[in-house]
């Protein structure tokens, strides 16, 4: 890290040694860091879990109005616990009042959805940005108030996990433990609810109760999480390891254990960095980390990645490309009896820019066609492969003209993108069914030039 | 949640108070009328179910049917009017009564199978925070296999098509075990082969001595697949057999009731307009 690095706090690191990092990460770096580590992570695993309920549930966003409208809370109890001469600073005193401000902003924009014509979108904006507004002005005027320690307020805003005590990290750790358990033992109830919420009302479900133990959990995390992860932030932590989960999984049980295993590991990583230079606010490190993971599971996910689904496009354009090739070819050879070679101009339709130059020599490449003098024809296996797609072709087109009541002159456009991803049982269902209706086009290629062995 | 257990009766009811009543139907509408704000759906909907029938509810869009089904199930509550399910009310009678809400009232891009969906019918009997037991997941996979699904009970539900979605609708339904089924069109917009193993499904619950309630757009097919039937446009036009219900006065009642009401509105306001003149 260089000294030079800009921070919120624009002060200078101390870059820690590498000893020092690997008794960080390894938990034995005393006792405070390993509490707060080890708390930071089940922090992380709690938001995880119950993030993905309330991201299943579509009350994600939620979570953000409920975090901004804790600052408010947090400034009143500080005022009201000064007033009274308690230990204003404490969590004892601050989250008590966080959570009262958070439930009320949630009520809020329950009250605003269900009695005005306002959407919950523009709801959670208003009351997000009223909450927040309102806390505000109570910190700028408790920083004129004549009362000490009054500057550790403001790390509820960005979060910090080097100041905390072991108490308050000991208190947010197990508070996480709850809110695990509770989300473990109920997470057959939120699926159901987040699914399908009038049949489990149908089957008995108290649906507003457990959408209201949701939130409660919602609350829990957000509000034990505010020293640590700060409440600008603490919402990214509830829908990014969900979200990430979400490109690696279509199971939810797996998509809850691994949402709670990227939130821990931001929680670890995050609280690790922050106790290694005190000044970088760990809430942006914790939130930074389940970036990272959220943006490398967008990119490289197995199936529903976006580089995945990429190359998913590119086979499949590739095979529209060749059949299409093999079909005008097939067809042209069929018309002259013989197989006369094709401009590769004409066959290259709208255009004979890079995907023509690509198609041909691919076609080549793979010895389905022969290229002389700008003119290609098919070679035999070529051919086979050609009867085959043109078959296909107009099996399908025919099944759309038979069945489907749509306009001849409108298939060729609909067919040509089904007719490529059709499977071999598929193509001999449509095959009986014509065949079933006396409805099998004419000039149908012939069944036996099918290859087994050779799939396109 | 205490699941009752099947055909229990409560203590024994004085029948005479309301003679309209018959504990042995499955299912009983007294003078319902529901109301969306102040705009009134349902009009005093009178309603007695026969068991061991399939009854198809019809009419136009806007006509209240599957507002009827959910007023029946406590999803809306109703202005006025009484719901009594073999003589008791629906809260003492949940696990006898299935569900098949209208496909389109759910994400189908939700991370569950097949099989975890039609398990979910069973959710009620396994009760609070206990795991779903592999006599349960076998319950569900019988139930898949019974709209013919079993093979396909791994897949996640947005690989399904829109037909096999239905299908897996009614598996959970059938998971559930009820007596009596409510089906919100559960012939909608499904391939041939959903609609046949649909319509053998309800033909074997009714062999079963179960009944079946569909809200269906279908007109034609109502006499081939249904016992009877409720025609239904904002209020009760006719119930009955299908061939009883089924005349032409009572389809125009239903289904032009209301271009008969604009033409009396206007012809009034003619009216009006020449002897105000």
């Amino acid at each position: 890290m260089s000294a030079a690095a800009p921070s919120i706090t624009d002060v200078a690191f101390e870059s820690p040694t590498i000893n020092e990092i690997i008794r960080t990460l390894t938990l034995s770096a005393g006792f405070n860091a390993r509490v707060v580590v080890l708390s930071a992570t089940l922090l992380g695993i709690s938001a995880g879990l119950v993030g993905c309920f309330a991201l299943l549930r579509k009350r994600a966003l939620m979570g953000d109005a409920l975090a901004h409208a804790t600052l408010p809370g947090i400034a009143l109890a500080f005022i009201i616990g000064s007033a009274l001469g308690l230990e204003a600073r404490s969590l004892a005193v601050l989250l008590p009042g966080a959570a009262v401000a958070g439930v009320a902003g949630v009520l809020s924009v329950h009250l605003l959805v269900h009695h005005t014509r306002l959407r919950e979108d523009a709801a959670i904006g208003i009351v997000l940005s009223g909450f927040f507004g309102l806390g505000v002005t109570l910190l700028s005027y408790i920083q004129s108030m004549s009362v000490g320690d009054q500057g550790g307020l403001a790390t509820f805003i960005y979060g910090q996990t080097a100041a905390m005590l072991p108490r308050d990290a000991a208190l947010m750790g197990s508070i996480a433990v709850l809110t695990i358990l509770a989300s473990i033992l109920l997470h057959k109830e939120f699926a159901i609810v987040a699914f399908n919420d009038d049949y489990a009302g149908v089957q008995g479900w108290p649906v507003s109760v457990l959408d209201l133990l949701m939130m409660g959990l919602v609350v829990l995390v957000t509000v034990v999480g505010l020293q640590a992860v700060g409440l600008l932030l603490i919402v990214a932590l509830l829908i990014v390891p969900p979200a990430a989960a979400a490109f690696w999984t279509r199971r939810l049980r797996t998509m809850v254990v691994l949402s709670g295993c990227i939130g821990g590991f931001s929680g670890y990583l995050g609280a690790s960095v922050s106790s290694l230079t005190p000044r970088m606010p760990a809430g942006a490190v914790i939130v930074l980390t389940g970036g990272a993971v959220f943006l490398l599971s967008m990119l490289l996910a197995p199936q529903r990645g976006l580089f995945a689904e990429r190359v998913h496009t590119i086979a499949l354009r590739r095979r529209v490309a060749r059949e299409h090739w093999l079909r005008r070819l097939y067809e042209a050879h069929d018309l002259a009896g013989e197989r006369v070679p094709v401009a590769t101009q004409e066959l290259a339709s709208g255009g004979f820019g890079l995907g023509a130059l690509l198609a041909r020599t691919d076609l080549r490449l793979s010895g389905l066609i022969e290229v002389a003098n700008k003119a290609a024809r098919l070679t035999d296996r070529g051919e086979r492969h050609g009867a085959r797609v043109t078959r296909n072709h107009r099996l399908w087109e025919q099944y759309l003209i038979t069945y489907a009541d749509i306009a001849p002159s409108h298939v060729d456009l609909s067919a040509d993108l089904v007719e490529h991803v059709l499977r071999p049982e598929l193509i001999d269902e449509l095959e009986a069914a014509l065949r079933a209706r006396e409805a099998l086009p004419e000039r149908l290629p012939d069944h036996t030039q099918r290859e087994s062995g050779e799939h396109l | 949640m205490s699941p009752i257990p099947a055909h229990t009766r409560s203590t024994p009811r004085d029948l005479s108070a309301r003679p309209e009543h018959s504990p042995d139907s499955p299912l009983s509408i007294h003078a319902l009328t529901v109301a969306y704000q102040r705009k009134p759906v349902l009009w005093d909907v009178e309603f007695e179910a026969t068991a061991s029938r399939l009854i198809a509810i019809v009419g136009p869009n806007g006509a209240g049917k599957s507002t009827l089904i959910k007023a029946c199930l406590g999803l809306i509550a109703p202005a006025a009017g009484r719901v009594e399910f073999w003589g008791e009310p629906y809260r003492r009678v949940r696990t006898r009564v299935g569900y098949v809400p209208q496909r389109e009232s759910v994400d189908w891009d939700f991370p569950v199978s097949a099989l975890d969906v039609a398990a979910m019918g069973r959710y009620a009997r396994i009760g609070w925070c206990r795991p779903v037991t592999r006599a349960h997941k076998r319950a569900a996979l019988d139930a898949l296999d019974r709209v013919g699904m079993a093979d396909l009970s791994k897949r996640q539900i947005s690989q399904l098509s829109g037909g096999q979605q239905q299908r897996v609708f009614l598996a959970r339904a059938l998971a559930q075990e009820a007596d009596l089924y409510f089906m919100d069109e559960p012939f909608a917009g499904v391939d041939a082969a959903t609609e046949r193993a649909i319509i053998d499904v309800l033909r074997t619950l009714r062999s079963q001595g179960k009944t079946v309630i569909c809200v269906h757009h279908d007109l034609q097919t109502v006499p081939e697949y249904f016992d009877e039937a409720m025609l239904l446009n904002m209020r009760v036009v006719a119930t009955g057999a299908v061939e009883d219900v089924f005349t032409r006065e009572n389809l125009v009642a239903t289904y032009g009731g209301r271009l008969t009401l604009l033409d009396e509105a206007s012809e009034a306001l003619a009216r009006a307009a020449r002897g105000g003149a």
